[in-house]
């Protein structure tokens, strides 16, 4: 399986483990990722908040170099990359007249990864790729905002209560518990300018995380990820409370489970030590 | 209770008051020409269009169809922290309270994540609502309701803009000196807060040092042009 592959600017900066666990547990499991010739920002929330042709325009040039290369799919992995391209091919469709210097005509179908992963690759492959279950790791799933809405545009259809990242996690042997925060929003695009408000809200995931009994939280986005991990000191210390909740990118909890050598490497670089738990349940 | 005869009375000598004084505005002493007032320059058409109108179009999201049910505010996560209430916003706009909407915290407080929208049952997506908001209240003369958010977004597209893709480096150091109190931020701590984080981010080499430039980016610089002008 041969699919375009668009890592975004955050899977070569603070979300580069995402881009390195997304490559190797593809590569075990036989997609073949081409990464988009030349691909350009995707302007994130910034260009849409400026203005709707610019958000447009940049995506839709993305869109174009994917469409050259023939390959049917475009998965991406960055849940505000995915979204951002979603909305553009949403307002071409709807909407043609207002970006009339815009020449894409459609033919690229924008995924992303967990979907692909686990509609396209198929949990059956996966299952025949498992070398180490992960017995005992308590964990919850968090879908964050940008793959799941607003739903005539990302196409989700369990936008309020998703369960493909339960279900994968649960195949690799994961004990996932359900919980009611899955989808409520961590407050990613406010980090820069407003990080009082984005600790509130993480604190609450935090809370809500340890209220149910999880040790750590999964994520499918690196502004999720990034907000959850290297500002949960700054939550702690602001508190009083040591939470110490590692949070994974459920490709980094794959690569463990499918024995991939470089899993160590990945989890280093996250600012919340995932190695303790994990070597506390002799799954490192 | 009715309004004495007295009061009456003295409402009408205030009404006929202020036409009298619009009258001689308009004419003039010694001006011979017929008194009447600039209307071309009172009623613009442009300044007719209500203020709903005008952001429905931006959008593309008919602000009229609410009905105040607040399904967007009860789910929406930073209420606590605005000054008006997601719904409250699009009642003020459908009033044509341009100046309070523009000037408010909660356009630059909404962080896009969309609930209100995908529970509205009238499909309003007030996250484009919002991003309408912001456009006008920079085109607008009003003073931006939150400098650094808006800061935040230039420093953003300007890398984009010249690279192609975000140079994060490049651009928090744009973000920091442009968004203000740095002399602020040194002596709350948050500056050295900020650097160590940084420092962390590099020695986990998530912070590349130099820019991820692309070939196309006369095509970028095209596409910022183009996005100028009215579609
Ligand atoms: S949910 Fe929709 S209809 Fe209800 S108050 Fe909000 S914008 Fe209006
Ligand atoms: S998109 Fe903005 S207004 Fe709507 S729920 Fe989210 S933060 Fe609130």
């Amino acid at each position: 399986m041969k699919v375009s592959y668009y890592p975004g600017c955050s899977l070569h900066g603070t979300g580069l483990e995402y881009g390195e666990s997304t490559e190797a547990v593809c590569r075990t499991l036989g997609a073949e990722l081409v990464e988009v010739d030349d691909w350009n920002c995707c302007g994130a929330s910034s260009a849409h908040s400026a203005n709707k042709k610019l958000a447009v325009s940049l995506a839709a040039r993305n869109l174009i170099l994917a469409k050259k290369s023939g390959l049917k799919d475009m998965v991406v992995p960055c849940s505000a990359c995915f979204q951002r391209t979603k909305v553009a091919q949403y307002e071409l469709k709807e909407h043609p007249e207002m970006f009339p210097e815009v020449r894409y005509d459609g033919g690229v179908n924008v995924k992303d990864l967990l979907s692909f992963i686990n509609e396209d690759v198929g949990i059956e492959s996966i299952k025949g790729k498992i070398k180490k279950k992960l017995t005992g790791l308590k964990a919850v799933c968090y879908y964050g905002c940008l793959t799941m809405r607003h739903p005539s545009v990302t196409e989700a259809k369990e936008y309020e209560n998703p369960k493909g990242m339960d279900m994968l996690l649960s195949e690799l042997g994961a004990d996932v518990i359900p919980w009611s925060y899955k989808t409520d929003c961590c407050g990613g695009s406010l980090v820069l300018t407003n990080t009082e408000i984005v600790l509130d809200l993480t604190e609450k995931l935090f809370d809500k995380a340890l209220e149910v009994g999880a040790e750590c939280l999964v994520t499918v986005c690196p502004l999720c990820q990034g907000n959850l991990d290297q500002r949960q000191s700054d939550v702690s210390s602001r508190s009083g409370r040591n939470y110490d909740l590692p949070v994974f990118y459920f490709t980094e909890l794959m690569g463990l489970a499918m024995g991939e050598k470089d899993v160590e490497k990945w989890l280093n670089r996250h600012f919340i030590d995932p190695v303790k738990l994990l070597r506390s349940k002799r799954l490192i | 209770m009715t309004a004495t005869s007295e009061e009456l009375k003295k409402d009408e000598a205030a009404s006929v008051e202020a036409v009298s004084s619009q009258t001689e505005e308009g004419s003039g002493a010694g001006d011979d020409k017929p008194a009447r007032p600039e209307a071309s320059k009172r009623y613009k058409l442009s300044e007719l269009t209500p203020f709903s109108d005008i952001i429905s179009e931006i959008s593309g999201e008919t602000i009229n169809n609410c009905y105040q049910c607040k399904k967007c505010s009860n789910g929406c996560p930073i209420t606590y922290a605005m000054d008006i209430q997601p719904h409250q916003v699009i009642k003020m706009i459908q009033l044509g309270m341009e100046k309070e909407v523009l000037t408010s915290k909660t356009i630059w407080l909404c962080a896009a994540c969309e609930t209100c929208g995908t529970r509205c049952p009238n499909e309003i997506k007030l996250a484009d609502m919002m991003d309408a908001l912001r456009q006008r209240a920079e085109k607008s003369g009003y003073s931006v309701g939150s400098k650094r958010a808006s800061v935040f977004h230039r420093a953003f597209l300007s890398s984009v803009e010249k690279y192609g893709r975000v140079y994060e480096l490049g651009m928090m150091r744009e973000f920091t000196l442009k968004a203000g109190g740095v002399i602020g931020k040194v002596f709350d701590g948050t500056l050295i807060k900020d650097a160590k984080l940084g420092l962390t981010m590099k020695k986990k080499g998530k912070l590349p040092l130099t820019a991820d430039k692309i070939k196309g980016t006369g095509e970028v610089k095209e596409i910022f042009k183009n996005s100028q002008k009215k579609g």
